[in-house]
């Protein structure tokens, strides 16, 4: 374990994406309730690959994933308490009412903690399809290590990212 | 704010010429021929997505007598932004993911 004596700071924020799917809200809630189905996407993709998994999907249960950036090396941690986990109703068709997803989670790269958050995952009918809004507020950890983070070697895109929020 | 200035991003990067362009200019700067040359299409072509990478704020340009260079500037990213980007970057291409795999297990009676 390192402790870090230098550069210690707190960095607080939080973000929106929103995405609409033709499938139903019950089928992207089961993408993030059933294991299996959500192996095939949550993850790190082609760049990354699995160490070590649990899944307790309940209020309460906790939910663990590391692995391993092949690029990098570096193990990412994934560590996760449900809090509040409300599925769609089904039988109510076209009703308003959001499926819903909230937890906490804290990540580390190999064993320096990066960050604490919280994710809202709000999964609303649109139509005969979904929209899934995630909501995340986190605090980051102790500045901002380029070589830790930029797991993907997508360094452009970041850079890119860089230059037009500063612009 | 923050979330619209990084849609606009997005939006700028959603197109594979404006990646490569963007992806050159991280290596340094360069000029508008410079960056289309590789590219499967005219310079007018080239020029036109250059603009949306502009009107982004991804890519700045200044011209100096005939020749126009582009540049970006990653050292002007805060320490929020830099968090929100990657921590962004990590769900985007997961939600990319999670939206192919809802595809490919669709069934018969959904649109």
């Amino acid at each position: 374990m390192t402790i870090q004596t230098a550069g210690r700071s707190v960095t607080h924020a939080s973000f929106t994406i929103t995405r609409r799917w033709k499938a139903a809200p019950a089928r992207v809630f089961a993408a993030f309730a059933d294991q299996t189905q959500k192996d095939k996407w949550f993850g790190g993709g082609d760049a990354w690959e699995p160490v070590s998994r649990s899944f307790d999907f309940r209020v309460g249960g906790q939910e663990n994933e590391s692995g391993r950036w092949k690029k990098t090396g570096v193990v990412s941690h994934f560590n996760c308490v449900y809090h509040d986990i409300v599925p769609p109703s089904s039988n109510e068709p076209a009703t308003n009412k959001s499926a819903r997803i909230i937890y906490s989670y804290v990540m580390h790269l190999d064993d320096r903690k990066i960050s604490v958050s919280q994710a809202c995952i709000e999964i609303a009918p649109d139509g005969a399809g979904s929209k899934l809004v995630l909501t995340e507020y986190g605090d980051y950890l102790d500045g901002y290590d380029d070589a830790g983070s930029r797991e993907h070697g997508t360094n452009a895109l970041m850079d890119a990212l860089a230059a037009s929020i500063g612009g | 704010m923050l979330n619209s200035t990084l849609d606009k991003t997005f939006a700028a990067l959603a197109d594979p010429a404006r990646r490569a362009m963007v992806e050159r200019l991280v290596l340094g700067p360069a000029t508008v021929s410079e960056l289309a040359q590789p590219l499967p299409m005219s310079l007018p072509a080239a020029m036109l997505h250059l603009k949306v990478l502009e009107k982004s704020g991804l890519v700045t340009s200044e011209k100096k007598g005939r020749v126009r260079t582009c540049h970006i500037d990653p050292a002007r990213l805060s320490l929020v932004e830099r968090w929100v980007g990657e921590r962004r970057r990590l769900w985007e291409a997961r939600l990319d993911r999670l939206g192919a795999f809802l595809d490919a297990t669709k069934p018969e009676d959904e649109a």
